[in-house]
C-alpha cells in the first residue's frame, strides 16, 4: 500500500526534515509512526497524502509514483485516502451529516448512496443519534469521532491519522485506537501517527520510530505479518 | 493493490450515469445554494449590488439617451433643404416667376415661396419679438425660396451642384444649405458615442475590480472550509464552483437594479420632455430601455460578475493549500 525508497524531503528554508527514508506497509496493515515532536511524522503523512512532494527518493501509495501525479490529479488521488487530524478539520457550519457526506459529494455519488454511507459510517462510530446536530455541541471525542466517519465514508483502502487522541483521555483515546483497529481487520490500512507510547505499546502493531528525520527503529515484521495473517484470513 | 482492497475501491466509486447525474445535480444545489449565503448578509449583498448596478446604469442611460438622439436628429436628414435669400430689389412676382422656373428642374423636388411679409409674420409669431418689430419702420426680412433638392444615391454631389447653381442666379442674394449643423451634430454625436463606450469599458472594468475584491473575501472567511475540500479530495473546479456562482448572482442583482436605475431616471425624465417636444411642436416618444438592450445589460453584468469572480478564484484559490 505505502513504500518509502529512500526518500527525503528538504524545505526551502533548508531544514531536513526527512534523511532517506524506506519501509514498506503492506495492504490492511497497521502501524504506528512515533517520535518527539519535530521528528518528521507530519512530514512523512504530508508526503503520503501529497501536501508535500519528497525532494529525493521515491514514495509509492496504492501502486501509484507519486512523483508522477501531476498536480490536477491530486484531488483524485486523495480520495483513496482517508485522513484524519489531531483538529478534526469539521466544518462548524454544517451539521454532522454534511460533514460527513461531504468526501461523497465531492466524488459524485447520487442522494439516495449518500444517505445510506454516511448513516453506515456514523453508526460505525456511534454517533447515529446526532447527525443532525452541528459539531460545536460535540465533546472532543465526539468530535474526533465524526473526523473519522469521514475519512471513512468513502472506503478508502488507506487511512492516515495525525496525533488523533492528541487531544484526548485514556479511555477515549483507547476507543479511538479500537476503531482503527476495526478498519485494520477488514483490510483497510492503517497508519497512525502518535507521540502516546503508553497508548501504543499496550498494542500488538508494528511501530516506526522517527527521530531527526530518520527512521531509527522499525519493529515492523512480527506483528505486521501478524496483522497481515489475519487479514490474509479473513480475505 | 490486492484484490480485495480494488474489489472494494471500485464498489466505493460511483458510476458514470451517476456521476454526470449528480454533477448536473450538483450544480443546481451551489446555484441556490450561493444564493442562500448571500441572503444571509442581506445588507452587504445589497451594498455591492448597488456599486455595480450604479456603475452599470451609467453607460447604460447614456446609451439610450444617445440612441434617442439619434433616433430624433435621424429624421432629419430627409428634410435638408436650401434657403435661397432674395435680393430685396426682386419684386414679388419677379420671385414667384423664379419659383416656377426652378420647380423644372431636374434636381428639385418642390419650391417654396415665402413672401417677405409671411417672412415676416412668422417670426413675429414664433420669436416672441412681435412688439418690437412693430416699432420697425419697414419689413427687414428678404423674401426666401425654400428649395427640396431630389435625395438620391449621390445626393451629396448634386445637392452641392444644385447649391451652386442657385447661388450664381442673379436674384440670389444668399443661399445655404440647411444641413450642415446636421452633420456637426453628427459629428459630436459620433464624439460623445465614444466617450460613452470608453465610459462603459472603464465602468465595466471597476465592475470586474469590485466583484473580484469581493470574492477575493468570501475566500479569505472561507479558507477553512477550502483547505478541508482540499484535503479530502475536492478539484478546484468544485471549490471554484460556489465562487462562480456568486459571482453570476452578483452580477444578475447589479443588472437588475441599473435596469431598475435606468428605467426609473427616463421614466422622470420622459414628461419633461413631452413637455419640450411639445414647445417644439413635434412629435418625438422617448425610447426606453429595449428588450434587446435589457437583454445585452443583463448578459453584460452576469459576464462581468463571473469574469470577476473567476479572476479572484484563479488568484487566491492556488494560494490556499493545506499545511
Amino acid at each position: 500500500m505505502i513504500r518509502f525508497i529512500n526518500a527525503s524531503k528538504r524545505y526551502s528554508s533548508g531544514f531536513d526534515a526527512l534523511q532517506n527514508v524506506s519501509f514498506e506497509l503492506a495492504d490492511g496493515e497497521m502501524a504506528f509512526l512515533t517520535g518527539h515532536s519535530g521528528a518528521g511524522k507530519s512530514s512523512l503523512l504530508k508526503l503520503i497524502a501529497l501536501l508535500e512532494r519528497s525532494s529525493r527518493g521515491q514514495v509509492i501509495v496504492n501502486n501509484q509514483n507519486l512523483a508522477k501525479v501531476p498536480r490536477r490529479r491530486i484531488p483524485y488521488f486523495r480520495r483513496n485516502i482517508g485522513i484524519i487530524f489531531q483538529d478534526h478539520q469539521l466544518l462548524f457550519d454544517r451539521t454532522v451529516y454534511d460533514n460527513v457526506a461531504l468526501p461523497l459529494i465531492i466524488a459524485g455519488h447520487s442522494h439516495r448512496d449518500i444517505g445510506k454511507r454516511v448513516r453506515a459510517a456514523l453508526d460505525k462510530v456511534g454517533l447515529l443519534s446526532k447527525e443532525k446536530k452541528y459539531p460545536i455541541t460535540l465533546s472532543g471525542g465526539e468530535q474526533q469521532r465524526v473526523g473519522i466517519a469521514r475519512a471513512i465514508v468513502n472506503k478508502p483502502p488507506l487511512i492516515l491519522a495525525d496525533e488523533p487522541t492528541g487531544n484526548l483521555d485514556p479511555e477515549l483515546s483507547a476507543e479511538i485506537m479500537g476503531l482503527f483497529q476495526d478498519f485494520s481487520e477488514v483490510g483497510v490500512s492503517v497508519l497512525i501517527a502518535t507521540h502516546d507510547i503508553a497508548l501504543i505499546s499496550q498494542l500488538p502493531y508494528r511501530v516506526l520510530t522517527l527521530k531527526s528525520g530518520q527512521l531509527i527503529n522499525d519493529t515492523g515484521s512480527q506483528a505486521g505479518t501478524e496483522a497481515e495473517d489475519s487479514f490474509g484470513g479473513a480475505r | 493493490m490486492s484484490r480485495a482492497s480494488r474489489k472494494k475501491e471500485q464498489n466505493s466509486r460511483p458510476n458514470i450515469i451517476t456521476l454526470v447525474r449528480s454533477y448536473f445535480i450538483r450544480h443546481f444545489q451551489v446555484f441556490f445554494y450561493s444564493l442562500g449565503q448571500l441572503s444571509r448578509s442581506p445588507f452587504s449583498t445589497l451594498m455591492t449590488a448597488m456599486v455595480i448596478g450604479i456603475a452599470l446604469a451609467l453607460p447604460t442611460g447614456l446609451h439610450v439617451l444617445l440612441n434617442n438622439a439619434q433616433q430624433l436628429s435621424g429624421g432629419w436628414e430627409s428634410t435638408a433643404q436650401i434657403s435661397v435669400f432674395l435680393k430685396k430689389s426682386v419684386r414679388a412676382e419677379q420671385a414667384q416667376k423664379l419659383q416656377s422656373d426652378i420647380q423644372n428642374w431636374p434636381d428639385v423636388v418642390s419650391v417654396d415661396y415665402i413672401s417677405r411679409e409671411q417672412a415676416l409674420k412668422e417670426f413675429q409669431m414664433l420669436s416672441g419679438f412681435g412688439d418690437a418689430l412693430k416699432a420697425l419702420n419697414s419689413n427687414p426680412l428678404p423674401s426666401v425660396l425654400v428649395i427640396k433638392p431630389r435625395l438620391n444615391q449621390n445626393s451629396e454631389l448634386t445637392t452641392q451642384n444644385l447649391l451652386n447653381k442657385l447661388r450664381i442666379l442673379r436674384q440670389t442674394d444668399k443661399a445655404q444649405l440647411d444641413m450642415q449643423w446636421i452633420r456637426r451634430l453628427y459629428a459630436i454625436m459620433d464624439i460623445v458615442e465614444r466617450g460613452v463606450l470608453i465610459l462603459g469599458a472603464l465602468l465595466g472594468l471597476a465592475v470586474l475590480l469590485v466583484v473580484g475584491n469581493t470574492i477575493r473575501l468570501a475566500i479569505q472567511n472561507r479558507k477553512k472550509e477550502i483547505v478541508v475540500m482540499k484535503l479530502i479530495g475536492g478539484t478546484d473546479a468544485f471549490i471554484r464552483r460556489p465562487f462562480l456562482y456568486t459571482g453570476f448572482w452578483y452580477g444578475l442583482f447589479g443588472g437588475v437594479i441599473a435596469w431598475l436605475l435606468v428605467s426609473f431616471t427616463l421614466l422622470s425624465i420622459s414628461e419633461p420632455i413631452e413637455k419640450l417636444t411639445m414647445l417644439y411642436q413635434s412629435q418625438f416618444e422617448l425610447n426606453t430601455l429595449s428588450i434587446l438592450t435589457t437583454f445585452f445589460l443583463f448578459i453584460a453584468s452576469i459576464l462581468l460578475g463571473l469574469a470577476g469572480s473567476w479572476l479572484a478564484v484563479g488568484r487566491h484559490l492556488r494560494e490556499i493549500e493545506p499545511q
